[in-house]
């Protein structure tokens, strides 16, 4: 530590830079906080591990988005005006993503997102932009594809929340299922009564119903389509792959949840989930993982000497490691080489892995 | 955009009651502030607040009472408890309204527009105390000993699992027994609290100081008791529409006021503000026509649908429905 000193001796720093920072950007509080904790505490959990023998501590500033895309771009432009932030974990949904994504691009801060998953994010030509996980481009597909080949439902009932991400992946599997959807619907974010669309539910009678949003409305979905008389399977993505879904109870039982995160009973995570839960007291949730390897390719950047946005974005786009989750290698829209989507399904009121979906 | 009136006519029973049943919670949040209008020409902003937290009091003591594994005799013990817990939950904030954010601005004829800010303010203090209970416990230490209670302090609280929601089926209608309760015990209250008003002596008061508050307390009735009485009768309609809420839903949060207050709002406005009978009125016909609308437009207009009814109504009706104000009430 002593090598480290004030900002005007930044080479002083040996292995790696001084007083440098990484930022996670995404729910810290708010109706998604749930989602947002694991990826704060995995890249919290590569950072310690970081410091304990680096002769510089690097910070992990929070930048608290509560989840919402209307507080996005000012909390980019608040990430953007200090320097010392040179990567960005985050920004952890699509729709934050999609507002924040153009300040990073035109400031150069290289951000690398471990659980936004709309498709349409690579597509802006943002080169700041990565992505440590599959999109819903390749989620959705495997959503169908297990709607398909292993529930085997003749008839299939989409449900949105009208979301950047929601209605993107529910646009995907309908497209995919074809002739199998007998009817949709989209209800809105934060919407408590859903009489209507049981009932539309009740009227098409399908097998299973796909919900895309997040888990505070599919809670309350599955529960009221319960009681409405619904007995078919429900399948939702990863944004309703947090604890509180199970607040659903009996409701929740059967659920299939499709994540392109890694079990934390993988065992290529094992060493990972031991530390995290050393740190932490809880074994590692939703995307936990993920957030450790973007958390991790900056800080090998930073080790590697890297002391700038400009040559950190280099750094990040050249990179080609093996990370806890798969190999991290990004292609030329910031989308990882390697993709793996997984099956979850809510049994005696847990969410236990259920495979790769192939 | 393709409208789905096939589906619409094939499933007009069940619309039509599942949208009284959310009406009717409406309805009994509405009486808040048409009661408050009406003897104080005050919106009473804050009144959404009063309603959650009477949600809260009936989760809370779901939990602390164990009916999670309670059945029988038990059960209902239990929610009748749940269900006094909401009404003093709502009616202990409803009257704390009154005496810290209204009462000292009467007392000093402020400006309604005054009474109105006081209010919004009030509503956000009350929504955002709840959503930090857990720092606030945490201040005094009791963070752990209450966890299960301020943990989830700004997601979905939910009590599902507590209750069975048995459905019958009438001339092949299929209903929801929790959608029955709802409705039934929603006008049961209203009536009474209609009748209330209308025959007793502390509903006189009411209605005179309404009427006219100056010769009302030349003629003995003391207006910030009557004042007083008409938050406390806010407060305990909107600790039934919580305990109703809550049987139908399961779960709350601490902003689940906000939207259910804009409604039950346009729900008075829409019946006649200031009239108890438009507030049951105006609640039924807006849960049925955000029910009807949604099913035939699709779930994305439900809230459109809403209000372009209420400035429809108003554009022919100026006053409502209904119209009459509390104080021109008939004895």
């Amino acid at each position: 530590m002593t090598a480290c000193g004030t900002t005007d001796d930044k080479e002083a720093g040996g292995d790696g830079a001084c007083d440098l920072k990484l930022a996670f950007f995404g729910p810290e509080t708010g109706d998604a906080a749930g989602l947002g904790k694991p990826i704060i505490q995995g890249a919290q959990l590569a950072v310690n591990q970081y410091n304990d023998d680096a002769e510089c501590d690097v910070e992990l500033e929070k930048k608290d988005s509560q989840g919402s895309p209307d507080a996005a771009p000012a909390l980019a432009t608040d990430v953007v005006s200090d320097d010392s932030i040179i990567g960005v974990v985050g920004p952890a949904f699509s729709g934050e993503s999609a507002a924040a994504g153009p300040i990073f691009a035109e400031e150069g801060v290289p951000t690398i997102t471990p659980s936004a998953t709309n498709p349409t994010l690579a597509d802006n030509g943002w080169d700041t932009f990565h992505r440590a996980l599959g999109n819903d481009a390749t989620q959705g597909p495997a959503a169908a594809k297990y709607i398909k080949d292993t529930i085997k439902a003749e008839s299939v009932f989409v449900i949105d929340d009208a979301s950047e991400y929601g209605a993107g992946l529910a646009g995907i599997v309908e497209k995919d299922l074809g002739d199998l959807v007998t009817g949709t619907d989209t209800i809105q974010q934060k919407q408590t009564d859903f009489s209507a669309t049981v009932t539309k539910v009740n009227d098409a009678k399908p097998a299973a119903v796909f919900f895309g949003g997040y888990y505070a409305e599919a809670t309350l979905l599955i529960g009221q389509l319960r009681d409405g008389g619904f007995d078919g399977t429900f399948i939702v993505a990863d944004g309703v792959k947090d604890p509180a879904f199970l607040d659903a109870k009996a409701a929740a039982e059967g659920a299939i949840i499709t994540c392109p995160c890694i079990p934390d009973t993988d065992p290529a995570v094992a060493d990972f989930a031991t530390a995290y839960e050393a740190e932490f007291g809880e074994a590692p949730g939703t995307y936990a993982a993920e957030a450790y390897d973007a958390a991790n390719i900056f800080l090998a950047g930073i080790k590697d000497g890297v002391e700038d946005r400009e040559a950190m974005l280099e750094f990040v786009n050249g990179y080609d490691e093996k990370g806890v989750t798969k190999q991290l290698k990004f292609d030329d829209k910031g989308e990882p080489a390697d993709v793996h989507v997984y099956a979850y399904t809510v049994k005696d009121g847990a969410i236990v892995a259920d495979g790769e979906i192939e | 955009m393709n409208l789905n009136f096939e589906f619409f006519f094939n499933n007009l029973p069940e619309l039509t009651i599942t949208g009284l049943a959310f009406g009717a919670i409406y309805a009994l949040i509405a009486l808040g502030y048409t009661m408050v209008y009406g003897v104080l020409q005050l919106i009473n902003f804050a009144h959404s607040e009063v309603f959650m937290y009477g949600t809260f009091a009936m989760l809370w003591t779901i939990m602390a009472l164990g009916a999670a594994d309670a059945n029988g005799v038990h059960l209902v013990a239990i929610l009748i408890a749940a269900l006094f817990a909401a009404m003093a939950m709502s009616a202990v904030i409803a009257l704390g309204l009154e005496r810290i954010a209204y009462r000292p601005l009467i007392k000093r004829n402020a400006p309604r527009l005054i009474a109105l800010i006081s209010a919004i303010g009030a509503s956000f203090v009350l929504a955002e105390l709840m959503g930090l209970r857990d720092k606030i416990s945490g201040w005094f230490g009791l963070d752990d000993d209450l966890s299960d209670y301020v943990q989830k302090a700004k997601i979905n609280n939910s009590m599902a699992g507590v209750l069975e929601k048995p459905r019958f089926e009438i001339a092949g209608v299929s209903i929801s027994s929790i959608d029955v309760i709802v409705i039934v015990s929603a006008v049961a209250m209203m009536v009474l609290l209609d009748q209330f008003v209308r025959r007793s002596r502390l509903g006189k008061g009411i209605r005179a100081t309404a009427q006219d508050p100056e010769t009302a307390s030349l003629m003995g009735v003391n207006p910030t008791r009557t004042i007083q009485m008409t938050f406390l009768i806010g407060g305990l309609m909107a600790g039934v529409a919580a305990f109703l809420y809550m049987l139908k839903l399961d779960a709350t949060n601490y902003q689940v006021g906000f939207l259910l207050g804009v409604k039950a709002f346009t729900a008075a406005v829409l019946g006649g503000i200031g009239n108890l009978r438009g507030a049951l009125l105006g609640g039924l016909v807006l849960g049925v026509a955000e029910n009807w609308g949604q099913a035939i437009l699709g779930s994305e207009w439900r809230d459109v649908i809403a209000f372009v009814l209420l400035v429809l109504i108003l554009l022919v009706r100026p006053t409502g429905l209904l119209g009459e104000s509390l104080g021109k009430a008939r004895a």
